[in-house]
């Protein structure tokens, strides 16, 4: 007992991190929210494009659009564009209440979504109770959703908790692409949770089937199975990332 | 041996008309020869379609001569099993059987191990998880059925417990819940998806899954060359990739047994460690670090100091989380002597990795079949003998402990700026095989690659550990209380979607 206590007092300390008073400890290679510089991008070209496994990148109109439901966060486009008119920046405010919420485009000025559903605030705004439903994810989101619970981060501290039975849930925090195999588990987890109920979508995979989208065995992500009411794409997201969606999720910021 | 099998070194090639073509008889003999005699491990068995047959290929691992055994034959529709002479083939019958409809004639458990169409998508779904289970039967028998979706935030999978009271007298595990299809999106690769894919095979293992990848590339096409310092720095992140999990696993022990300051502390270290895995490309779980040829990110001096920096402090926490744990009576009771695994049982399913080295059986891929960085740099298998949840419990301490001072030795080493390398489309040689083994913080993870006459893979196998090692972890739970599956679990904590793919 004494050598915990000793432990704790001179060797451990006190550890939780200074989010979300102050910014989040982010690794300096950090490829958060992009930014693509308008009148950079000449359209001329399909690099970009070609270049990106997940086909996130599409051309309009009036330039290209990075569709951030679909990217992995791996730079390629980045590094291979000649005019260097893509750039991943360390914003980690990406988490978005809308699916357009995630559509970056050419000279964007990005302001994160404020919480304006008063019904959500009234039943969510203090206490955030979160059913976990993985449905063909690697783990990883699985994993950096689970190290919101450590003494690092510590989201119980905002209300936020992960609960056993879908009975005791306000939400869903659903990972990876849908599985075929997943499906009916899935949906009979929603139809456990008592309503009013949200959705919320964890990573790429989840929010558009990710790198996955287009086998037979897996669905799109939500896409067509459930109405979501958070995305929060990466591959995986960093815990800062989807902490802060949660939190503005609940009206808290 | 040279007439039965294709000798190969780890992540090489060899053109694929010199993998031997025998009959299914001789094809069983001599496998099972070299798994009873030789001691051979079973690496990888799957099947290939080829005209209008289908071609078996086994693939063995002997750990004595660091040499891989390749061998093949063909079968229209059925041969007889081999799991009968050696129970390792077991679960790659299932799964050949399921993904072919070939049937190993004789195979005391056939049935699905995903629940997946033919990998030709032909056939009729099976809903998952509904299938024969084993039973036992009498008045206080009873039956408890767990999942998919679990308590915690893990995975899906589906457990039944056959107890007679708390004591398990059988435990069976569903899974394919997590099937994605990764083997089929694979065929006519390698393009801009898969080292992506690569990646996401199992999400704590994408550094000991992408290096496997990217090696098996470079034994394809041999312009691709990293240099020493990529290798090195390719073990140093497969070594941080080890430390983050064992001390993630070491501390939801600690949890499931009530023992809240380990718990607490290892929770917190644990990201210490993938934070530092970020140091090198800005990911926790290693993701955009490793591309065949060498490595995308630059690693200067001042990144390789940081890391070295940090591990003196993580260490000393680490060491101080762990000892209270491995120091506290209470603990060592629910571990010790909990979900044994014997030897002999590890052996004969065929299980690798940390959890068939607390069995006693020292197989390490980084020692017995030494690639990359690892050839040059030395280290022994930990081993510890008892098989049970105390024993993967101190394996995992001592990995800690081993890994640390890896990844000192690499890091130390390297005195310059390591470039990145330019993004570029392999080009593979065409008509080959490559194999590929690396050990992961599970176990060995071992990658097949054969490729058609356009360069292109005709088939690529992935073995995750998890796959030989689920059947271990169900073993493990005879004779246990229920209440004892969570530290048995946890001492394993295998992948679902590294066995679902």
């Amino acid at each position: 007992m004494l050598s915990i206590l000793k432990s704790r007092c001179f060797r451990q300390g006190f550890r939780t991190g200074k989010f979300p008073d102050a910014p989040p400890n982010l690794p300096e290679r950090f490829q958060g929210r992009p930014v693509i510089a308008a009148g950079k991008c000449t359209g001329n070209c399909t690099i970009c494009r070609d270049t990106c496994p997940a086909d996130a990148i599409i051309q309009e109109e009036k330039g290209i659009m990075l569709d951030l439901g679909k990217c992995l966060f791996c730079g390629k486009c980045a590094e291979s564009c000649p005019e260097k008119a893509i750039e991943f920046t360390n914003e980690y405010r990406i988490g978005s209440f809308k699916r357009e919420g995630l559509y970056c485009r050419p000279g964007d000025t990005y302001v994160p979504e404020v919480q304006t559903d008063e019904k959500f605030k009234r039943f969510c705004g203090d206490s955030l109770k979160i059913r976990q439903v993985s449905a063909g994810g690697c783990a990883a989101c699985e994993l950096d959703f689970n190290v919101l619970h450590t003494l690092a981060w510590d989201m119980g501290r905002f209300g936020i908790k992960a609960v056993a039975s879908p009975r005791h849930a306000d939400c869903l925090l659903i990972t990876g692409p849908i599985t075929e195999n997943m499906l009916l588990a899935l949906k009979k987890t929603y139809a456990a949770v008592p309503r009013p109920s949200w959705v919320i979508a964890c990573g790429t995979c989840a929010v558009s089937g990710g790198i996955y989208a287009g086998n037979p065995e897996v669905h799109n992500g939500l896409e067509e199975i459930l109405k979501v009411d958070l995305y929060v794409p990466g591959c995986p997201p960093h815990p800062a990332v989807l902490l802060e969606a949660l939190l503005r999720l609940m009206g808290k910021k | 041996m040279n007439n039965k099998f294709l000798i190969l070194a780890n992540s090489s090639s060899a053109a694929f008309a010199s993998v031997p073509l025998l009959s299914i008889g001789e094809f069983r003999t001599n496998l099972i020869q070299a798994v009873q005699e030789k001691h051979c491990r079973v690496s990888s068995f799957f099947a290939m379609p080829e005209k209008n047959d289908f071609r078996l290929i086994a693939v063995l691992a002997d750990d004595a001569a660091a040499k891989i055994y390749i061998t093949s034959a063909m079968t229209t529709e059925r041969y007889p099993s081999l799991t009968v002479d050696v129970p390792a083939f077991h679960w790659f019958e299932r799964e050949i059987h399921e993904q072919y409809g070939i049937l190993p004639e004789g195979h005391p458990w056939l049935k699905p191990i995903r629940f997946q169409k033919k990998e030709d998508g032909s056939g009729d779904k099976v809903q998952i998880g509904v299938t024969d289970y084993f039973q036992v039967k009498g008045s206080t028998v009873h039956e408890v059925a767990v999942g998919p979706v679990h308590a915690g935030v893990i995975e899906p999978g589906h457990f039944r417990f056959q107890c007679l009271g708390e004591e398990v007298m059988h435990l069976e595990i569903e899974l394919g819940y997590q099937h994605r299809g990764v083997e089929k999106m694979l065929l006519n690769a390698p393009d801009k998806k898969t080292i992506h894919i690569m990646e996401t095979v199992s999400g704590d293992s994408s550094i000991a899954h992408a290096t496997a990848y990217a090696q098996l590339i470079e034994s394809l096409d041999p312009s691709l060359v990293p240099s020493e310092n990529a290798r090195k720095l390719r073990a140093a992140a497969a070594e941080l990739e080890r430390i983050a999990n064992h001390t993630g696993d070491l501390g939801a022990l600690a949890g499931d047994v009530a023992f809240l300051p380990t718990a607490s502390y290892c929770g917190r270290i644990r990201g210490d460690y993938l934070n530092t895995t970020a140091i090198l490309c800005g990911n926790r779980f290693g993701r955009n670090f490793i591309v065949p040829g060498g490595i995308r990110q630059t690693i200067t001096p001042e990144n390789t100091a940081e890391i070295l920096k940090r591990l003196d402090t993580f260490q000393v926490e680490l060491n101080d989380a762990l000892h209270l744990m491995f120091d506290a009576p209470s603990v060592l009771d629910r571990f010790e002597n909990t979900g044994k695994v014997p030897y002999e049982t590890s052996v004969q399913i065929g299980m690798v990795g940390a959890a068939a080295r607390a069995s006693g059986d020292a197989q390490d891929i980084r020692k017995t079949h030494p690639y990359g960085a690892y050839k040059t740099i030395n280290t022994e298998p930990v081993v510890a003998g008892n098989g049970d949840v105390l024993s993967r419990a101190e394996i995992r301490y001592k990995e800690i402990e081993t890994s640390h001072q890896l990844l000192r030795n690499l890091l130390a080493e390297i005195k310059e700026t390591v470039e990145a390398v330019p993004m570029r489309e392999p080009v593979l040689q065409s008509n080959s095989i490559a194999v590929s083994l690396t050990e992961g913080w599970r176990g060995e993870v071992c990658h097949v690659a054969i490729t058609g006459p356009d360069g292109k893979f005709c088939r690529y196998k992935i073995t995750d550990p998890s796959f030989h090692n689920w059947f271990g972890l169900a073993l493990a739970l005879r004779g246990e209380a229920v209440s004892d599956f969570p530290i048995c679990n946890k001492s394993f904590n295998l992948s679902y979607c590294g066995h679902d793919l």
